[in-house]
């Protein structure tokens, strides 16, 4: 039973994480309707940075948390600028092509940088395990899970009570109209990307904090892809729910499948839970539904 | 205070929409600008709200001022920030929102946010039945409150120019009656200039002061309202007043031609 409890918890935790990620890839699919394939890498520049600063420049980690969240605005918004905005209007595909060679550049411009072995951050948390009840919780997790619930109510409260918030959703559902309002696009498609950058970046941290970091953490850029079409693509509570849920399918056919057939199989999971279900519900579990008046 | 001067549009740098347009918008008046289905009424006001430019339209000649201000290069968001905002055909509510956060969005542009609560309470004294739907996502809303909504949301961004496109589309007699009466009372008691485009001359003529006939890309007649309706043409062609009560606009248009081969 403890066990269990125990791939549960990590299952949570990892996945709220996912969710995190998986916000991002909503954001950028529901104001542009591009799926953004260098999602990964976003996960991986913060993830280096945030490193670096904090083992090579020994500045302390939540000043350097603070430091990798602006850079990666930064970068964010450099990247819709230079990459991204000049397909706006163009069809889909190209703005998704752009994406994925985005994507090959920066993993290329990591590899040059940082490397390719896997690095640890020096002790952040600290390692002595918090006990509740039966189960015994890693400090990283915790702390992990807290600033990922923290980041999730700050999104939500701006994008249900802020000016530039609600005109993202206003821009999501009607760029056009959004337009006939006098919302300037190119801010919101901007604003878009650099949100992801950032929760991707914070994705990256705490996950780099949990395992250590290599240029593999970027496949989490994948592993969010499936988190957010379970989720519908473009529902913000459905990339929370559906990171959530392969954080612990996921945990949990680590710790009971794959030692009965010799490992892997928590890797291929989430993808076989994504064929599933786009055969099943192909709008994902709270895709949007388009509102028919009767 | 809004003039078009010879304006020529083109979509897609080849389709040749309007063909030397002009019309002027005198301050705090009503202006209709009628025609059938296809004139260009609705690039008209395209071209002066700036959205021509999000469907690969261009002013290539002609100007359109405004207060003495060239803005037929200005973008949308510029537009808007100067007084002038469309009111788009087809309603386009964001269905997602709620009432409230669709009038919400209609301020977008304004600096002074500590006045935005009061104006929604203005938008609710003019449309009362929009205060009771106030959480109500917009999507759900009847054609006739989505339609209240959009001119309200119009009103959040307090314009100099209302830009209306077909408000009474879709709607039933007595809602596009009712709306009318509003948008009548919104030019007097806020001192709102409005342009509004219709199909439904008879309804448009009841309240407005002055109008333009629209037909191929340029305008065929105008007039203060008291001449159109005594007008031949207008009365059998846009008001259907001849014999049979009122005809399909498709068969005035077909009409129209035969006569002009004769
Ligand atoms: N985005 C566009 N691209 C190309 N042609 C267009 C576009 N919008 C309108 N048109 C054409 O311009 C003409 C006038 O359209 P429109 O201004 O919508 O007329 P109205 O509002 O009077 O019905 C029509 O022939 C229409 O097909
Ligand atoms: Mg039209």
């Amino acid at each position: 039973m403890s066990f269990f409890l125990q791939m549960l918890v990590t299952g949570i935790v990892v996945g709220s994480v996912y969710s995190l990620v998986a916000l991002g890839f909503v954001l950028i699919y529901k104001s542009s309707d591009a799926i953004n394939f260098a999602q990964g890498e976003f996960l991986l520049v913060g993830t280096y940075v945030c490193l670096t600063l904090v083992a090579s420049y020994h500045i302390p980690f939540i000043l350097a948390v603070l430091i990798t969240l602006v850079f990666s605005a930064i970068l964010g918004l450099v990247v819709e600028r230079i990459v991204l905005r000049p397909f706006i209007g163009k069809p889909v595909i190209s703005m998704i092509m752009a994406t994925i060679g985005l994507s090959s550049i920066l993993a290329g411009l990591v590899h040059i940088i940082w490397g390719h072995e896997t690095r640890v951050y020096p002790k952040v948390f600290s390692d002595k395990p918090i006990q509740l009840g039966e189960v015994v919780i890693a400090p990283v997790y915790a702390w992990s899970l807290v600033i990922v619930v923290v980041m999730l109510v700050i999104f939500t409260l701006f994008f249900k009570y802020s000016k530039l918030g609600i005109a993202m959703r206003a821009t999501a559902d009607d760029q056009q109209a959004a337009l006939s309002m006098g919302i300037s696009v190119k801010t919101i498609f901007a604003v878009a990307w650099a949100i992801a950058a950032i929760v991707s970046a914070v994705g990256g941290v705490l996950l780099g904090n949990i395992n250590g970091v290599n240029s593999s953490l970027s496949t989490i850029g994948l592993k969010v892809l499936p988190v957010a079409i379970l989720g519908g693509l473009d529902s913000i509570p459905g990339a929370i729910i559906g990171g959530i849920i392969i954080g612990i399918i996921e945990s949990m056919t680590g710790g009971y499948l794959d030692p009965m057939v010799g490992g892997g199989l928590k890797e291929v999971i989430p993808f076989v839970i994504l064929v599933l279900i786009l055969m099943i519900k192909p709008y994902g579990l709270f895709g949007k539904k388009e509102i028919e008046r009767v | 205070m809004l003039t078009l001067n010879n304006v020529e549009v083109m979509y897609n740098r080849v389709i040749l929409v309007l063909k030397g347009m002009s019309m002027v918008i005198p301050e705090g008046k009503i202006v209709t600008l009628l025609g059938s289905n296809g004139a260009g009424k609705t690039t008209t006001l395209k071209a002066i709200s700036g959205l021509l430019r999000s469907e690969d339209g261009e002013v290539t000649d002609g100007y359109i001022e405004f207060n003495g201000e060239r803005i037929e290069a200005s973008d949308a968001e510029t537009i808007v920030k100067k007084g002038i905002f469309q009111c788009m055909e087809g309603r386009r509510v964001f269905e997602h929102l709620t009432v409230e956060e669709n009038l919400l969005v209609g301020a977008h542009t304004r600096k002074d946010r500590h006045n935005i609560k009061e104006d929604i309470q203005k938008v609710y004294r003019y449309f009362p039945k929009l205060e009771m739907l106030k959480n109500r996502q917009a999507g759900y809303l009847s054609g006739g409150e989505q339609q209240m909504l959009a001119i309200g949301r119009g009103m959040m961004a307090r314009p100099k120019v209302l830009l209306l496109d077909e408000p009474s589309l879709g709607l039933a007699p007595l809602m596009v009656k009712e709306i009318f009466s509003i948008i009548k009372r919104i030019n007097e008691e806020e001192g709102t200039t409005i342009l509004v485009v219709e199909q439904n001359a008879k309804i448009a003529l009841s309240i407005a002061d002055y109008g333009y006939i629209m037909e191929n890309g340029r305008i065929v007649m105008d007039g203060p309202v008291e001449r159109l309706l005594e007008n031949e043409d207008v009365k059998e062609f846009y008001l259907g007043m001849s014999d049979k009560g009122r005809k399909n606009y498709r068969e005035v248009k077909s009409y129209k031609r035969r006569k002009r081969w004769l």
